[in-house]
């Protein structure tokens, strides 16, 4: 199985899981908190996350705290360009309704 | 997209902004109205496949545009932005917050100041968007977690893409 940033960020629940570790590393048992999933879940996406490089484990005596690691993360900028294209569609209906008005007051 | 029209798409991470620049084929003051216009915001705002539709506006110092994305199976996602300082034909500030259909704002999520500013290139006009966060954070949740409702239907759109690629 493929193991990469675009695996990584392919799932609601591992978008999710990002997003929070983003803010502070986290615990397994702290991060399951905040959904409804099993714990087995949970730990089925961190294990998918780690193995994908996005997470990485930091051992505080008896507690495994996750956290982000930044570099791979910079892999999201391409993927950026996504999120430009919103910019790009919506530029493209301005392009249209203008034509559109400018038609109308000729 | 026209590629003749210039774009630009910035994101500055140790300033928390995104800076979005683009030029029309069109008169500053017909591109100022589709900015400050609800009939015609709604038209143009919500990026494909989704909809805008307003609720009320009042595009005036302190007043505010209430409106909604929605999804094409009717999904709502309803956005508030209130206006802070208005120069026509040149610039407006504003701050873009999530809300509900009632139009109480959402602290959770994050809210941006928007600075827009409209400039002549010849018969054309610029607009610059710069949209400040308050923290990095504030914009990392939003790039990660969707700008309006946009960034939704692009997840989506990335989903069946990675899907495609996936043996």
């Amino acid at each position: 199985m493929r193991r990469d940033i675009f695996q990584a960020i392919a799932d609601p629940t591992r978008r999710a899981i990002i997003a929070l570790i983003a803010v502070q590393a986290m615990t397994p048992n702290a991060l399951a908190a905040h959904f409804d999933s099993s714990r087995q879940a949970i730990s089925k996406h961190l294990q998918i996350l780690t193995e994908c490089e996005v997470l990485s484990q930091q051992h505080q005596g008896r507690e495994i705290y996750y956290q982000l690691e930044i570099d791979k993360m910079k892999e999201i900028d391409q993927w950026l360009a996504q999120f430009r294209k919103i910019w790009e569609q919506r530029f493209n209906q301005l392009d249209h309704l203008l034509s559109t008005l400018k038609a109308n007051q000729q | 997209m026209n590629s003749n029209l210039a774009f630009d798409f910035l994101v500055d991470k140790e300033n928390n902004t995104l800076t979005v620049r683009r030029e029309f084929a069109a008169s500053r003051q017909l591109v100022w109205d589709c900015y400050t216009k609800s009939e015609l915001l709604d038209q143009w705002f919500a990026p494909t496949p989704l909809t805008a539709k307003t609720k009320s506006m009042q595009f005036r110092t302190g007043g505010h545009w209430h409106y909604a994305m929605v999804e094409p199976d009717g999904r709502e996602y309803w956005g508030w932005m209130g206006y802070l300082t208005i120069q026509p034909i040149d610039f407006y500030t504003s701050t873009d917050a999530f809300c509900n259909e009632a139009g109480e704002i959402n602290t959770e999520l994050p809210c941006a100041n928007w600075l827009v500013t409209f400039t002549d290139k010849g018969a054309h006009a610029v607009v610059e968007t710069v949209v400040t966060y308050a923290s990095l954070t504030d914009l990392e949740t939003t790039l990660n977690m969707g700008m309006e409702a946009g960034m939704k239907s692009i997840f989506v759109r990335l989903d069946e893409l990675l899907n495609k690629f996936q043996p």
